[in-house]
């Protein structure tokens, strides 16, 4: 019975995930909203980097998992046949050379995970922070980012 | 009909020799007596270096060693591809052995020590309006860097583009020899950021768009242009609604120091290496270029839209 009963809810998981990701399977647009949202995350911390918001350990640590999130994600929503369309900004350079652009993707990942693994208790800490992870904003946009308007 | 064919054989030698009177490079015999023993100084150098960005394009590319200037970065054009030099102080395959005197006509002249027009991919057209100390403190820096060997390989351009000579009358149009002049009704910090933009941090030559002919369309000064790579676009960056009207002073001296526009995109591109150079910048001089962006005429979109 109890067998049973995982084996349905795991169904329906499964069923959920599909749902999901077939709400937006466009992986443009799947894209496009990380990028806004790894914006506004980022932009959490910036704020308070300006001292344009108090800082907030908590408010900070979220924002990175955000962005730790992105980081383990965006890589996957840059299928073949993904290249053009919705006014992509994704330079032609991420299909030509994929290797170099997971790599800045990990890089990414990795700056945040280290910043997970020891919050900020600070706003210097958390300055530091923001450079190396900026740093790979910057690090991968350099590349295989287009600017379009 | 003799006498016709004699005629135009004289007008095709006066051509030439107007053609050859017009293109010929004029460096300077010598430093100005103000300048002449006038030592570098590193130390300022390399905020000079830093403005200029020369390791965009003078650091191997993709090289995180932005010190050693191997060359090799392809510029391209409608005109060619154009690879940037090895500027280390290597004395054979770099500028080594180059005295001020032939750093300063390489920079506000176009001028190579061996008296050829370099194509203005070099941005000359920006540094002919640096101060001059700035320049052979500039030159004190690039001493202190390490040599590396081997020289960049050749641009790849084509006829007619390939005859250097021909660059002299694009000077004539494009080179207008004037160091920057303050404005005296603008403040000393908009002066600086004028400076800064107009001079070392060539930002005109990208942010600028060209004429047919490759020259800046300066009525247009800096409300953005196709990229001359062929992809996408370089901002307006004047006051103007399509450009960066939105953006406070310190939300421009802020991008220029992190990467991170007032919408917390992250600069990308070639920017990316603005920025990086940028954020060795005092804040001030930040600050200036800054003002000073706030302060030129708000101009609608260099480009058209796509």
């Amino acid at each position: 019975m109890i067998r049973k009963v995982t084996v349905a809810a795991g169904a329906l998981m499964l069923v959920a995930g599909i749902a999901a990701a077939s709400a937006s399977d466009d992986p443009i647009a799947s894209r496009q909203a990380m990028m806004k949202n790894t914006g506004a995350s980022i932009g959490a911390i910036v704020k308070m980097a300006k001292g344009e918001a108090e800082f907030d350990a908590l408010a900070a640590s979220l924002a990175i998992r955000a962005m730790n999130n992105s980081a383990i994600g965006i890589v996957h929503l840059f299928p073949t046949g993904s290249e053009t369309g919705m006014d992509t900004e994704a330079a032609p350079k991420i299909w030509e050379d994929m290797a170099g652009f997971v790599e800045k993707a990990k890089a990414m990942e990795e700056a945040t995970a280290k910043a997970i693994a020891a919050p900020a208790a600070s706003l210097d800490e958390l300055k530091a922070q923001l450079g190396e992870i900026g740093g790979t904003c910057k690090g991968c946009h350099e590349t295989y980012r287009i600017k379009k308007s | 009909m003799k006498r016709l064919f004699r005629l135009l054989l004289l007008l095709a030698f006066v051509g030439a020799g107007v053609f050859w009177w017009l293109t010929m490079p004029r460096p300077l015999d010598a430093l100005p007596v103000a300048m002449k023993d006038y030592k570098g100084d590193p130390a300022k150098g390399e905020l000079v270096f830093y403005a200029g960005g020369c390791s965009s394009c003078h650091a191997a590319p993709g090289s995180d060693d932005k010190m050693s200037l191997a060359g090799g970065v392809r510029l391209e054009s409608p005109f060619g591809a154009f690879i940037a030099p090895n500027i280390s102080p290597d004395p054979e395959d770099g500028i080594g052995g180059w005295s001020d005197l032939d750093f300063v006509n390489a920079m506000t002249k176009g001028i190579s020590p061996g008296g050829s027009h370099f194509y203005p991919a070099f941005p000359y057209t920006s540094y002919q309006r640096m101060k001059l100390q700035d320049v052979i403190d500039l030159k004190a820096f690039l001493d202190t860097l390490p040599k590396v060997t081997g020289k960049a390989p050749g641009h790849e351009v084509g006829f007619p583009f390939n005859i250097r000579r021909g660059l002299g009358l694009w000077k004539l149009l494009y080179l207008d020899g004037e160091p920057f002049q303050p404005d005296a009704q603008a403040t000393d910090e908009i002066n600086r950021g004028a400076y800064l933009v107009r001079g070392p941090g060539h930002c005109g030559e990208c942010h600028t768009p060209r004429d047919v002919f490759g020259g800046l369309q300066t009525d247009k000064w800096l409300s953005g242009a196709p990229n001359p790579e062929g992809k996408g676009i370089i901002p307006n960056i004047t006051p103007h609604e399509q450009g960066l009207a939105a953006w406070s002073a310190k939300d421009i001296a802020y991008a220029l120091e992190s990467g991170f526009t007032p919408e917390f995109d992250s600069l990308g591109g070639s920017m990316g290496a603005v920025v990086g150079n940028m954020s060795h910048l005092s804040a001030e001089d930040r600050a200036a270029i800054a003002a000073y962006l706030k302060s030129v005429p708000p101009l609608p979109n260099g480009y058209k839209a796509k």
